[in-house]
C-alpha cells in the first residue's frame, strides 16, 4: 500500500493548485506552535520576576548559582545548536550519513546539558534547598526546569528521527519533521539565553 | 493500587447523585444498545470517530455541547430552585457543600464544555466551506483536539460519580485552590479536565490559523474572506497567545498542590494575586473567543436574509481586530479592588470602556445592514435582533462595571453575574442557536423546523429577561454571589421570579429538542436540495447539502466579497455542469487521535487519585500510539475521479428532478 500511495504520489505531484504546499504548512503551523509555546515560558519569566523576591529567609539566587557550571552548560547547548545547523546542512545536501552523524553528536551535547541540569537540581535538593522551599525556589526550578523538560523532549524527538533516518531515509515526511525539531531546537536556545542572562546573570549580580 | 481512591469516594449516600447516576448509566446502556441492535459500532468507528473530516467533527462537537448544556443547565435550575427557597434562616434543599460544587461546575461546564465546543464546533463545520478549502491544515490533529476536548468533558463527568468536584469557583483561585484549603480531590478533577481540553483547544488554535492564512481558495484575499472567517481567524489568535497562559497557570497551581511549592500560598513567598492576574490575562481574551464568532454569526445571518451585502465589511473587519488586540489589555478590571492603586485602575478601566467603541461600531453596521433590506423574519433572524437588544444592555452594564469606583461596590454582587450572563446568554448563546439554525441544512441536508426555532427563541428571550433583570435589582438590595442561603426575606420575591425564568428558559431548551425531532421526522419534506437553502451568499452554499466529504469537485475562484452571490445573479443557480473531474487528495482517518484520547481520560484520572502507576502506564500508551502515527506513512489517499463524477452526478440529478 506504501508504495502505491508514494507512485500515486508521484504521478500528482504537478497537479497544480488543488495541492497545497504540505511541508511549508507544516513548518509554518509549527512556527505558529512555538509562538504559543513561548508564551507559556513568558508566563514562567514573569511569574519568576514576581517571586524572586520571595525567599522567605532561605537562599537568593547569588547564595546558590554556580556560573562556572553554568557557562559549561550554556557552552553544550550552544554548540548543539551549530551542530544541528551542520546536520540541516547535510540534509540539503542529501548526505543521509552525515545527517545521522551530526544529529548524534547534537544528542550527547544535548544529553549533556541534561546531565549537568540534574546534577544541579540533585545538589541543591540535597543541601535542602529544593522547590519547596520558598517561592523563589518554587518558580526557578519551575522556568528551569520546563526548558529542561522540552530540552528532553527534544531528545526523544532527535532519538525518533535517528531511528526514523535508519528505515525511511530522507523523504518528504522526514524532512520537514528534521526542519520543525531544527525550529524547536534553535528556538530551545534563544530561551536558554533568556534564562542565562535573566535568572543566573542578573541572579548574581 | 488505587491511590487515594476507596469506596468512600463514591457517593452512594446522596440520593441527588445516586439517581442522576443511575439516570447517565441507564442513558449509556440505552446507547450501547441501540448500537448493538442496529448493527452500527463499525458504523460508529469509521463514519464518526476516527474520522477526520471537519464537518463531522463540527458536528461532533455540537452533539457533545449540547449534552453538556442540559448538565450544566440542570446545575443553573438547581441554583436558582434553592436560592427561591434557602431565604431568611431556612436552608434550601442543597447543603453548602454540595452547592460549592454546583457553582463551579456550571460555570466551567458552560464556558469550556458548552460554549467553546459550540464556537470550536460551528468553525471546523463551516470555515473550510467558506474559505473552498478541502480541508484543515493538520487534519489528523483536528480529530486529536476533538478526542482530548472529549476527555476533558470525560473526567468532569466522572467527578460527580467518583469524588467529588471543586469548591472554588470557576477559575480556582488560590489559595482557595491549594492544598491546604482543598485538599480533596474536586480542584484536581478541575486541573486535568481542563489541562487536557486546553491542550486541545490550543490545537485547534494553530489549526485554523494555519486553515485561514494558508488554504484560501484562488482568489480569496484576506479582504474577500466571509466576516465569521474573519472573526474565527481573530478568535484563533487569541487561542493562540491566550491559552498556553492558562497551561502554564493552571501548570502552577499543579506543583502547588502535588509538589508542595510556593507560588500562590499564602506562606513562603507566595503571592496568590500572582494567580489572579495570571489567570484572567487567559480569561478576558477568552470571553472574546467566545464572543467574535458569534458576531460572525450574526453579520451572516443578517447579510443572507436581509437579502443585502453586509454594512461596512471593512469596518467590521477592523472592529474585530480592534477587539482582538484591545482584550489583552483589560484582564486587571476583573479585580480592581486588589489595590493596585487609581492610576493602574484607571487605565484598564479607561481600556475596557474603549471596547465599547468597536462593539458599537458591529452593532451600528448589522442596524444599517437591515436598514432598507428586504428582512425574513426566520428564527436565526429573531435570534440576532434579540441579540441585538439584549447584548447592548449587557455591555451597557459592563461599562458600568469598567468605571473602577462603581466597580467597588458592584464587586462580587449579583449584578457581575447579571452582567456577564447578560452578554453571554445574549451574545453567545443566541449566537451559537442561530449559527446552529442557520448552517444545519449545511450538515445534515434539511432545515430546522421553523415554529420549533421561533418557540425556543421566544422561550429563551423570555426566560432570559426574567431570570437574570431580577438580580441586576437584587445587586443593589445587597445580594452577593455564590449564596447557598440568605438572611434577607426582602430577596425572596425576586429570586422566585429569577427561578420562573430559568424555568422558561428549561421550555426554551425542551422546544429545540421537540425542534429536532420534528425535524428528523420531517427531514423529507424540509430537505435542502439545492445546497442553499437560504439564498445565501458565501461559499459553503455553492456545494451540496450535506457537503460531499471533499467539500469541494472543483475549488472556486473569487473575485469579489460575495462572489457566490454576484455569480449566482449574474448566471441563475449554477446550473453549469463540469464536463471533467479530476482525483482529489484526501487524509485518510485515523485511529491514533480517539486512542490518545481515550488513554488521557485514565492519565487524568490516575493524576486525580495519585495512582502513579497508572499515570506512567497511560504516558507511555499515549506515547506508543503517537509513535505509530508517526511511523504510519499510509495517512492520506486520491479520491478517484470516477468517483467524484459519479457523487457529483447524483447530486445534479436531484437539482434536475426539483426543477
Amino acid at each position: 500500500m506504501t508504495t502505491q500511495t508514494v507512485n500515486q504520489h508521484d504521478a500528482h505531484a504537478h497537479d497544480g493548485h488543488e495541492h497545497h504546499d504540505a511541508s511549508g504548512m507544516k513548518l509554518f503551523g509549527f512556527w505558529v506552535y512555538l509562538m504559543s509555546d513561548l508564551v507559556i515560558f513568558g508566563s514562567l519569566f514573569a511569574t519568576y520576576a514576581v517571586l524572586m523576591k520571595g525567599t522567605a529567609g532561605g537562599p537568593s539566587g547569588a547564595d546558590i548559582f554556580e556560573l562556572p557550571l553554568i557557562l559549561v552548560s550554556t557552552f553544550l547547548l550552544l554548540f548543539s545548536s551549530f551542530t544541528y545547523g551542520m546536520a540541516v546542512l547535510a540534509m540539503h545536501a542529501d548526505r543521509v550519513a552525515q545527517v545521522k552523524g551530526w544529529l548524534v553528536i547534537t544528542f550527547l551535547l544535548g544529553a549533556g546539558f541534561i546531565g549537568l541540569e540534574i546534577y544541579e537540581f540533585h545538589h541543591l535538593i540535597a543541601e535542602g534547598f529544593g522547590p519547596d522551599r520558598s517561592a523563589f525556589l518554587s518558580s526557578f526550578f519551575t522556568l528551569v526546569g520546563t526548558h529542561g523538560l522540552h530540552v528532553t523532549f527534544g531528545l526523544i524527538w532527535m532519538l525518533v528521527m535517528i531511528v526514523q533516518l535508519f528505515t525511511k531515509g530522507l523523504n518528504d515526511k522526514t524532512r520537514p519533521r528534521i526542519m520543525c525539531l531544527s525550529l524547536f531546537w534553535h528556538f530551545l536556545d534563544i530561551v536558554w539565553i533568556c534564562v542565562f542572562t535573566f535568572v543566573y546573570l542578573m541572579g548574581v549580580l | 493500587m488505587f491511590g487515594k481512591l476507596g469506596l468512600d469516594d463514591i457517593p452512594y449516600h446522596e440520593p441527588i447523585l445516586v439517581v442522576t447516576a443511575i439516570v447517565m448509566m441507564l442513558g449509556g446502556l440505552a446507547i450501547v444498545g441501540l448500537l448493538t441492535y442496529f448493527k452500527k459500532w463499525k458504523w460508529l468507528w469509521t463514519e464518526w470517530i476516527t474520522s477526520i473530516d471537519h464537518k463531522k467533527l463540527g458536528i461532533m462537537y455540537f452533539l457533545v455541547a449540547l449534552v453538556m448544556l442540559l448538565r450544566g443547565f440542570s446545575d443553573a435550575i438547581m441554583m436558582r430552585t434553592q436560592q427561591a427557597m434557602a431565604a431568611g434562616g431556612a436552608e434550601g434543599y442543597l447543603p453548602p457543600e454540595h452547592y460549592d460544587q454546583i457553582f463551579t461546575a456550571h460555570g466551567v461546564i458552560m464556558i469550556f464544555f458548552v460554549a467553546m465546543p459550540m464556537v470550536i464546533g460551528l468553525m471546523n463545520l463551516v470555515v473550510p466551506l467558506q474559505i473552498g478549502a478541502r480541508d484543515v491544515a493538520f487534519p489528523f490533529m483536528n480529530n486529536l483536539s476533538f478526542w482530548l476536548f472529549v476527555a476533558g468533558v470525560a473526567l468532569t463527568m466522572i467527578s460527580l460519580l467518583i469524588g467529588e468536584y471543586g469548591k472554588t469557583g470557576w477559575l480556582a483561585y488560590a489559595p482557595l485552590s491549594g492544598i491546604q484549603y482543598s485538599p480533596g480531590v474536586g480542584v484536581d478533577y478541575w486541573i486535568w479536565g481542563l489541562q487536557i481540553s486546553g491542550i486541545g483547544t490550543t490545537l485547534t488554535g494553530i489549526n485554523f490559523f494555519v486553515t485561514i492564512l494558508k488554504m484560501r481558495t484562488k482568489g480569496m484575499t484576506m479582504f474577500r474572506m466571509p466576516v465569521f472567517t474573519w472573526t474565527s481567524l481573530v478568535a484563533n489568535v487569541l487561542i493562540i497567545a491566550s491559552f498556553p497562559i492558562l497551561t502554564a497557570t493552571i501548570a502552577l497551581l499543579t506543583l502547588d498542590r502535588y509538589l508542595g511549592t510556593h507560588f500562590f500560598t499564602n506562606d513562603m513567598g507566595g503571592n496568590m494575586m500572582m494567580y489572579v492576574n495570571l489567570i484572567w490575562a487567559w480569561g478576558h481574551p477568552e470571553v472574546y473567543i467566545l464572543i467574535l464568532p458569534a458576531f460572525g454569526v450574526f453579520s451572516e445571518v443578517i447579510a443572507t436574509f436581509a437579502k443585502k451585502r453586509l454594512f461596512g465589511y471593512n469596518t467590521m473587519v477592523w472592529a474585530t481586530l480592534a477587539i482582538g488586540i484591545l482584550s489583552f489589555v483589560v484582564w486587571l478590571h476583573h479585580f480592581f479592588t486588589m489595590g493596585a492603586g487609581a492610576n493602574v485602575n484607571a487605565f484598564f478601566g479607561i481600556a475596557t470602556m474603549i471596547i465599547a467603541i468597536p462593539t458599537g461600531v458591529k452593532i451600528f453596521n448589522w442596524l444599517f445592514t437591515m436598514y432598507r433590506g428586504r428582512l425574513e423574519f426566520t428564527s436565526p433572524v429573531l435570534w440576532t435582533l434579540g441579540f441585538i437588544i439584549t447584548f447592548t444592555i449587557g455591555g451597557m452594564t459592563g461599562v458600568m462595571l469598567a468605571v473602577p469606583g462603581a466597580n467597588f461596590v458592584l464587586h462580587n454582587s449579583l449584578f457581575v453575574i447579571a452582567h456577564f450572563h447578560n452578554v453571554i446568554i445574549g451574545g453567545v448563546v443566541f449566537g451559537m442557536l442561530a449559527g446552529l439554525t442557520y448552517w444545519f441544512p449545511k450538515a445534515f441536508g434539511f432545515k430546522l423546523d421553523e415554529k420549533w426555532g421561533k418557540r425556543s427563541f421566544w422561550f429563551w428571550i423570555v426566560g432570559f429577561y426574567l431570570a437574570f433583570m431580577p438580580l441586576y435589582i437584587l445587586s443593589f438590595m445587597g445580594a452577593v454571589r455564590r449564596m447557598q442561603s440568605y438572611a434577607n426575606p426582602e430577596w425572596q420575591p425576586l429570586m422566585i421570579v429569577a427561578w420562573v425564568g430559568a424555568v422558561c428558559i428549561l421550555l426554551g431548551i425542551a422546544c429545540t429538542v421537540i425542534q429536532f425531532i420534528v425535524s428528523i421526522r420531517n427531514r423529507e419534506k424540509y430537505a435542502d436540495i439545492t445546497g442553499d437553502p437560504w439564498d445565501a451568499r458565501t461559499l459553503e452554499w455553492s456545494t451540496s447539502s450535506p457537503a460531499p466529504f471533499y467539500n469541494f469537485a472543483h475549488l472556486p475562484h473569487v473575485g469579489s466579497i460575495d462572489a457566490f452571490w454576484e455569480a449566482k445573479k449574474e448566471k441563475g443557480m449554477a446550473a453549469d455542469k463540469p464536463t471533467q473531474y479530476e482525483d482529489i487528495h484526501m487524509p485518510r482517518n485515523t485511529v491514533a487521535g480517539p486512542v490518545i484520547g481515550l488513554i488521557s481520560i485514565a492519565f487524568g484520572f490516575a493524576l486525580v487519585w495519585h495512582i502513579w502507576w497508572l499515570v506512567g502506564v497511560s504516558a507511555i500508551g499515549m506515547f506508543v500510539a503517537f509513535m505509530f502515527r508517526v511511523f504510519n506513512d499510509d495517512i492520506d489517499y486520491y479520491v478517484p475521479a470516477a468517483e467524484v463524477e459519479r457523487i457529483e452526478r447524483e447530486h445534479h440529478k436531484r437539482l434536475e428532478m426539483q426543477a
